[in-house]
């Protein structure tokens, strides 16, 4: 090996250098990934909520994840609003089919947080101002969603998140 | 390093002797901040805040370790555990008023001293790395306050939290997990909580091992002074111990009354009512703003209501706050000016009163809520605030002809200085 150039001690250098800077990095990993959300955290629970009561127009919140869920009953002219609008002319283009299940496009499901920084937007509650566009206002930094909760000004990039959900019967919903 | 005149140590009483000869410890300590630190002998008063700002972490470390020994970091508790130590703890109620405050303090502290730097331009060479520690110190001055202030876990902590792990979901691709790394969650709760908790009583330390490198980098050239003009004789100097020892204790002195009337006669003016309501995360307080501290950086945030070309209005808010502080980095070499104080730079002058003035609009409009006129004079003043200083930093040090320079510190204090005749004029930057 000495002809070459490489010393026998080089390589053990290299050798012992590398194997302690992989046992280093290996040693990261868990102090990173420690972290992470934990698996409770993780847990899907899912929720089922009874909606039998909500009347068209009315809407509640519910809580997944511990983060708030709007579960609105729409009315036939706030899906008409929603329907009425170019889709290709939104910021994050959806229409309130897709954003429902067919067969119950007046039940719009959302997660109750702005998609901006994460404030919860006024709208779903009794007596709450709804926004210029009839849907949801956060009144953090004024992001304005519309019926299907498809954001239509402001500073938030998105629609309102529509939760993996389903109908067990007509009036029970389970989320996650 | 330091000037050939300084005064050495040399300790007469045998113990300190024996104990030089081993650690040269108290050697140190004479050298760094004792009389053996010859320093410009026309320091103002704005060069007290150095001074007042390491009292302020040492303020915050003491009362944050004992309110520590009392408080609950668990999301079930930690709002009880805060009022238990305002109604039960002994003293609890001042210990809590002084350490929130007292971040209030620093805070007030650290702007005057950032402010001073930019004025006198103290980030020049050779002290382009002191000032580059101080913008590393103030960043993780602000982690850790924005950890501390969730800590009651309150309304606004909660959604402070909420909002402020927000802005890395901004980021593309791993903003959305990124954010739940950070929290430890899809929203904050106990891990949030606790983690914050064990961070926020760990960075002070690492802030202070920070300022003992800004400390050593600072002692390399000596500190700057009011003309600018770098020290050149003996007469220039006094020694630190016990010239600026006292004048900084007179500042302290200030400093402590006005902190006191804080504490005992209006501890809750600068925090916000809706954190005395336990933390709710189905319902997000109307008018959601952080600490005064963050107001400028704030109303920047909330600028960009638009999307700008391919970068979502998200993003640019973000990027601009972020950038706000990341533009002091470049500083040293923004402006480019031979001359330092703000004294001898009549145009540099009046665009630093401009750009004072910018920031208290700033401020002003970020503690406002979100909406006209004050969302337009926010996007105007951010605006400005970056012309200042990537445009008319830059130009005014190039067009502008500063006024003359005293020949030395001795000619600036006394009127004149004899060696001024023997030795040819020097520009101020060698
Ligand atoms: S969090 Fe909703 S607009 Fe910013």
């Amino acid at each position: 090996m000495a002809g070459d150039g490489v010393r026998r001690r080089d390589f053990i250098n290299i050798a012992a250098v590398s194997f302690a800077g992989v046992g280093g990095l290996a040693a990261l990993y868990p102090l990173i990934s420690q972290m992470a959300p934990s698996a409770d955290v993780l847990a899907e629970s899912s929720t089922e909520i009874d909606i039998s009561a909500i009347s068209p127009g009315q809407a509640i919140k519910a809580v997944w994840r511990k983060q708030p869920v709007f579960i609105r009953n729409l009315t036939p002219e706030e899906i008409k609003a929603a329907d009425a609008v170019d889709v290709s002319t939104l910021r994050d283009p959806e229409t309130l089919e897709k954003r429902t299940t067919a067969g119950k496009t007046n039940w719009l499901i959302t997660m109750g947080v702005c998609t901006h920084l994460g404030c919860v937007p006024l709208g779903a509650g009794e007596g709450e101002v709804k926004g210029e566009f009839g849907g949801y206002f956060c009144p953090c930094h004024g992001s304005v969603y519309d019926t299907a909760a498809r954001i239509r000004k402001g500073p938030a990039p998105k629609n309102l998140e529509v939760p993996p959900h389903e109908f067990s019967s007509d009036t029970v919903v389970k989320i996650g | 390093m330091s000037f050939p005149w300084a005064n050495e140590y040399k300790p007469t009483n045998p113990l300190m002797q024996w104990v030089d000869n081993r650690l040269p410890l108290p050697r140190f300590v004479y050298n760094a901040v004792g009389a053996g630190y010859p320093v410009p002998r026309n320091l103002n008063y704005m060069w007290n805040f150095g001074v007042l700002a390491g009292f302020a972490l040492v303020l915050q470390i003491v009362t944050g370790v004992v309110l520590a020994m009392h408080y609950a970091a668990n999301a079930g508790v930690a709002f009880d555990s805060v009022e238990h130590i305002m109604r039960d703890v002994n003293w609890g109620w001042m210990l809590r008023y002084a350490h929130a405050n007292g971040a209030s303090m620093f805070f007030i502290v650290v702007y005057t001293h950032i402010f001073r730097g930019f004025f006198y331009s103290s980030y020049k060479a050779p002290r382009e790395m002191i000032w580059l520690l101080g913008v590393v110190i103030f960043l993780l001055m602000m982690a850790t306050a924005f950890m501390g202030y969730v800590l009651p876990w309150g309304q606004m902590s909660f959604w402070g939290a909420k909002v402020i792990t927000g802005l890395f979901s901004a980021i593309p691709l791993v903003g959305t997990p990124l954010q739940q790394w950070l929290l430890g969650g899809f929203a904050p709760d106990n891990a949030a909580l606790n983690r914050f908790f064990s961070l926020h009583f760990l960075l002070p330390f690492v802030i202070l091992g920070v300022i003992i490198l800004h400390v050593w980098a600072l002692h390399i050239p000596g500190s700057s002074n009011p003309t600018g003009v770098e020290v050149k004789q003996e007469s220039d100097t006094v020694p630190f111990h016990p010239y600026y020892t006292a004048k900084d204790g007179f500042g302290l002195g200030i400093f402590l009354m006005v902190y006191c009337a804080l504490v005992f006669f209006a501890p809750n003016l600068l925090g916000h009512p809706d954190n005395y309501i336990p933390a709710n995360p189905l319902s997000t307080p109307a008018h959601i703003v952080p600490e005064w501290y963050f107001w400028p950086f704030y109303a920047i945030l909330r600028a960009f209501t638009s999307d700008f070309m391919f970068i979502p209005a998200k993003l640019m808010g973000v990027l601009a706050m972020f950038s706000a502080i990341l533009v002091w980095f470049f500083l040293p070499w923004l402006d480019t000016s031979p001359v330092r104080s703000g004294h001898y730079r009549p145009l540099f002058r009046k665009f630093f009163y401009l750009l004072v003035v910018d920031v208290l609009v700033l401020g002003y409009c970020g503690g406002a809520p979100a909406e006209e006129p004050y969302v337009m004079i926010s996007q105007i003043a951010s605006m400005y605030y970056f012309l200042h200083f990537l445009v008319i930093l830059p130009i005014v040090s190039s067009v502008e002809t500063p006024q003359p320079l005293p020949f030395s510190i001795t000619e600036a204090v006394l009127g004149k200085d004899e060696h001024a005749t023997l030795a040819p004029a020097t520009p101020a930057v060698a």
